[in-house]
Order: C-alpha cells, then structure tokens, then sequence
C-alpha cells in the first residue's frame, strides 16, 4: 500500500521552536574534514548535518530536538561544542 | 566555569548571593515533580526547575503510562489524569518486511478501575503531575536551565541557573534531568561509554479520526491498543511501537544508537518502512502527520546505572538509567515516578533527621519494583539487543509459521519437528545457540 511521503520540510514544520539567537550547538567544520564515518549526518532526527562538496559539514543549530545523539555519536574530539537552549528557547512538543 | 548546560560544564564555587530551599530537583519530568511532590506535602521548601516554558515541553515517549505507581503516590489518579485512552487490548508483532506474527492479547479488566496502562501525551500528562506538586506547595521554575552544580569543600550544595542571580543553594539536589544528565556526568557519577546503551526514538503522531480509529483497532469508547513491534528495521537492534490516542496514533521505531550511526539509513526512513508494512499499513492509511519527534532512551539498563546518591545529591528516573526496555516492555515513566518518589522521601527524611546520609534512597530502590525489576532484568538488554533475537529469531519464527500454516498438498504436510531444523538452517541459527539463548532468557526473565 502506498503512503504519501511528506517531505522533510513539512516533517519539520509540525514541531515548534522558539529559535534563540545563541546557536547552542556549533559545528568545527575543520575537524569534521578529515571525520570519515559521517555518522551524525544519517543520525541526527532533525537532518541538521549537511556535507559540503568540500569535504566539511555545514551545520543548522535552528530546529534541532535537543536529543543528544550527535555528541554521543560523534568520535571526534572538539568537532561538536553541545549544550541545551537557553530556559525556555528551542524546541517545543505539544504532544510529546 | 560553562555558563550553559552540556558535557564540558563543570561545577563552581557557592556564592552567599543566592536563593536557598531545603531541595533543588532539576527537571519537571515525571521524576521531579514525583519528588517535588513528595517533599512539598512533607512541608519541605522546594524548587523544581525545567528548562522547557511548561513542564513536558521538552519530551517525547511512546504513548503508555503504567498506573499501578501513581495509585501510592495520587490516589483515584484516574479520575484527573490527562488520559487519551485506556489499554485493553495489547499486541506483540513479530515482523520481517513481508511478513508478521501477532500475539493478540485483549482483557475487560484493563479498561476500568484501578486501569494498568493508558496512553496520554507527555505535553498533558507532564505538566499535569508537575500541577500537582505545585499545589502541595512546590515552587515550579520553569524556562530556566540548570547550567551546573554548586559545591563547597567538596559537597553539592545547589545549582547554577542561567537566570541573572540564578543560583540556588539547597541541602540536597535531586537530579531529574533525564537521559543525558549533565548534572550526574559532573557529579561523577556517571560511567563511561553511554552510547553503547542508548538507543534514539523517533516517533510520528499521525491524526485519524476517532471512529476510525474504533474501528481498524477494534475498540470502542475510549479503549485503546499498545503494539509492540519486533524486527522490521532493516536489521538495526531496536524495535518499534504504535499505540493509539483518542484521534491520533503513534508510530516510531527505537534504534540503537551505534547501528544507526554505521547504518547509512535516516530514521524517518524507517517510520516510513513501518508505515508501508502490510500489517502497518491498513492502520495507519490516511493518517496525517501532526507531530515528528525525537528523545534518547537510557536502554542499558541495571548494569549501566550510574551512582545513585552522592554528597548532597540523589540520582532518579532517565538520568539514572532507570529505564525498563527489555523487547516486550518499554516502560520508562513508572520507574522515573516510583524513583523520584523514594528520593524525594529520602530527602525528606534526611532533612528531618538533620543528617547527610541520603543511602535511604537506595535502601527503598532495592526494596521496591524500581531496583528488583531492573536487578532481575539484568540479563535481557543485551540478549535482546542482539542480531539473534533482532533479526534472525523473528524471520525464522515467521517463515516456520508460514510453513506449518501453508497447505501443501498433494505434499503431504511436514512435520513440526523437520520444519523448525530447516527453518533455524535457513536462517543460520544453531541449534545451540537458540537452546543457549532460551536459557539466558529464561533466566533474564524468569
Ligand atoms: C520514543 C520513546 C518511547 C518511550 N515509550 C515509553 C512508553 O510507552 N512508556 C513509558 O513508560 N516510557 C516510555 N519511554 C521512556 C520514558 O519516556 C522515560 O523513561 C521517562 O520520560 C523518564 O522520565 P524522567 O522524569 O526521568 O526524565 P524526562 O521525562 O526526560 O524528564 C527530564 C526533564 O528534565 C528537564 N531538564 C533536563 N536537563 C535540565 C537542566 N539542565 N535544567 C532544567 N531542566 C532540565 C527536561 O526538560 C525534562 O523535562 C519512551 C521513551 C522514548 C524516547
Ligand atoms: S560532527 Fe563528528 S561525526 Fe559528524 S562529520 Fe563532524 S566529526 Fe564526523
Ligand atoms: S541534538 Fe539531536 S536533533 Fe539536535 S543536532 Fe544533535 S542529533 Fe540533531
């Protein structure tokens, strides 16, 4: 049976954030240069990690869900500063 | 000093600025506010900090709330709670992409007083049981981080917030701060290697219609059904879930954290192989997402809890690792409940008897569901996270029952005996290994 796929967009725009201007996750594009397994790219919920043609991540802290799993996963040292939001900034469930 | 909250924070030096309580518990999950609860009806002055802007902003679960703790700590809870539906009718699903085996379960009894499991919205449900410890006096602060914990000479004597002027001083600091606990990680008190025991959910809240709804489940009023779905993620340990609300269902899967990461597939992928399976897909046709959502759960269980008290501070729910996830059960809310209840009663009790000994705390975990469970369950995280029981067990299971159910003749029909030893062939799975694995089981659960 088939299931009409939504796109990611609209996936996304089911979740409210409240987008603080402090990103609470950065990205050091540099050290992800030389990362070979890119895991956080097929991991993270949100889709937040994008690979560069230059061989680096560009990285979107705007509508992440605050889960954690790209610092766990992440075998690079430095390449992911992490911390939550600010009281009351980022993401918002209503149903949860 | 960090002034945020994540893995490099570290702990700081009490000013004399700050406000001062009896207790400090961080995070209004349902471990917080069941300990803000339980100190503030004892009289206690108590804080209960959330960094969402209301309780249960910040987090997501499957769907299914287990009652038979909240009976101690909110008798009649049923009367009030925000509940979507009751479970009557519980299934466990084994599936491969083609195929599926369900065990169907469905009892009278579940859908009335005093009700085993129901389905609510963390949102509703969250902010409701903080309610409650608010109205025993509790103070909620809420879109307010916790950044770190405040020490002196050694000892925990409040927290940092990053409110200007945010620190709290307090005598004991419970924290509820859920699976990626910051605070025990600076505390010390965790161990290492986290993510090979935590898995990520990911869940979608699809609307359909309530009627619709009564129908394909086969319920009525405001029954509800919990299935428990085994294999169907393309061999990456994990399972998955779909429950139903009043007018939405809830999909996910649960995945493990390091397969996912060496997977090279998106989790939304696998909601939607979910969706798409022939089993799935009849119940979940039409529905409209209005809700995609994501959470680490702690999966490791007794063997990777962190320390549970320390100078000054008590360990509870998620932060804890007290999570049940063992395959037929993903019961996660009760144990944060049943465990942020003993630690606010020990905290109270230590406050009464003027002492710093909190190792009541661990004395009622031990003598209640909330460590003999999980002591007991020791064994099945890792039986259960394994290729055997993830992917090899659910394929053979099905293929043997497609076989003893397929007419064959003018063959005659197989024996039950020829068709298991071809069955665990096909599906390269020795005889020994599955007597070895019945037994692990059978200890694990037994
Ligand atoms: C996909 C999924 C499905 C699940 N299904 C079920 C199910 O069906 N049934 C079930 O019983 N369990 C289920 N669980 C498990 C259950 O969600 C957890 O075990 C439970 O929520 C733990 O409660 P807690 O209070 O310990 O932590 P949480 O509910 O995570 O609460 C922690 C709170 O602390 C706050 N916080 C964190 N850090 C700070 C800080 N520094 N400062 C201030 N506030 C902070 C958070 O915002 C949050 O409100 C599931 C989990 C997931 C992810
Ligand atoms: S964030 Fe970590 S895992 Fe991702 S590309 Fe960079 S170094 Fe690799
Ligand atoms: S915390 Fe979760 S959602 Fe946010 S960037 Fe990391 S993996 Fe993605």
């Amino acid at each position: 049976m088939d299931y009409p796929e939504i796109s990611f967009e609209d996936r996304m725009s089911t979740v409210d954030f409240q987008v603080s201007r402090r990103a609470h996750i950065e990205v050091d594009s540099e050290i992800c240069n030389s990362c070979t397994t890119r895991e956080c790219v097929h991991a993270c919920p949100a889709n937040l990690f994008v690979p560069t043609t230059d061989g680096g991540i560009l990285f979107n802290y705007e509508q992440c869900f605050e889960c954690g799993t790209c610092y766990l996963l992440c075998n690079k040292q430095g390449a992911i500063s992490w911390t939550y939001p600010d009281g009351g900034d980022g993401v918002t469930f209503r149903k949860g | 000093m960090s002034e945020h909250a994540g893995p490099a924070a570290t702990t700081a030096q009490a000013t004399e600025k700050a406000t001062t309580f009896d207790v400090v518990v961080v995070g209004a999950g349902p471990a917080g506010s069941a300990a803000a609860l339980e100190l503030a009806r004892r009289g206690h002055h108590v804080a209960l900090v959330e960094r969402g802007a209301f309780p249960g902003a910040k987090n997501v679960y499957g769907g299914v709330i287990y009652g038979r703790i909240l009976d101690e700590l909110i008798p009649n809870w049923w009367e009030e709670a925000p509940i979507e539906r009751w479970v009557t009718r519980r299934q466990t699903m084994l599936m491969t992409p083609t195929q599926s085996l369900t065990v169907d379960f469905r009892t009278e009894n579940w859908g009335k007083p005093p009700y085993n499991g129901a389905t609510a919205h963390r949102a509703k449900f969250d902010a409701w049981l903080a309610s409650k410890a608010e109205e025993a006096g509790a103070e909620l602060i809420t879109s307010t981080v916790v950044t770190g914990l405040l020490t002196e000479n050694g000892r925990i004597v409040g927290v940092r917030t990053d409110r200007p002027d945010g620190d709290l001083r307090a005598r004991i600091v419970i924290a509820c701060d859920g699976v990626n606990s910051f605070l025990a990680k600076q505390a010390g008190m965790y161990p290492d290697g986290q993510v090979h025991h935590t898995t990520l959910g990911v869940k979608e809240t699809l609307a359909l219609p309530r009627e619709t709804i009564e129908e394909r489940f086969g319920v009525s009023g405001t029954d509800g059904v919990d299935i428990e779905l085994v294999g169907g993620t393309r061999g990456i340990a994990g399972g998955g879930f779909l429950y139903t609300n009043l007018d939405s269902v809830s999909v996910g899967v649960v995945l493990s954290l390091t397969e996912l990461g060496k997977a090279k597939v998106r989790p939304e992928e696998l909601i939607a192989d979910l969706k798409r399976h022939p089993a799935i897909a009849p119940l979940v046709k039409g529905g409209e997402l209005i809700e995609y959502a994501a959470h680490l759960i702690p999966e490791g269980g007794y063997n990777t809890m962190p320390k549970l008290t320390g100078d000054g501070i008590l360990v509870t729910g998620d932060a804890a690792a007290m999570c049940l996830a063992a395959g037929i059960w993903l019961e996660g809310v009760n144990f944060a409940i049943g465990s942020g209840m003993y630690a606010g009663r020990a905290a109270a009790e230590a406050l009464s008897k003027n002492t710093t000994d909190l190792s009541g705390y661990e004395r009622m975990l031990h003598e209640s569901f909330v460590l003999a469970d999980h002591r007991k369950l020791k064994g099945a995280p890792e039986l259960l996270l394994g290729d055997r029981v993830q992917n090899k067990y659910p394929a053979m299971i099905c293929d043997l029952v497609e076989n003893l159910f397929q007419v064959t003749n003018p063959a005659p029909k197989p024996g039950l005996r020829k068709l298991f030893r071809r069955g665990a062939k096909q599906h390269g799975i020795r005889l020994r290994d599955l007597a070895k694995d019945a037994i692990t089981g059978f200890r694990a659960y037994g």
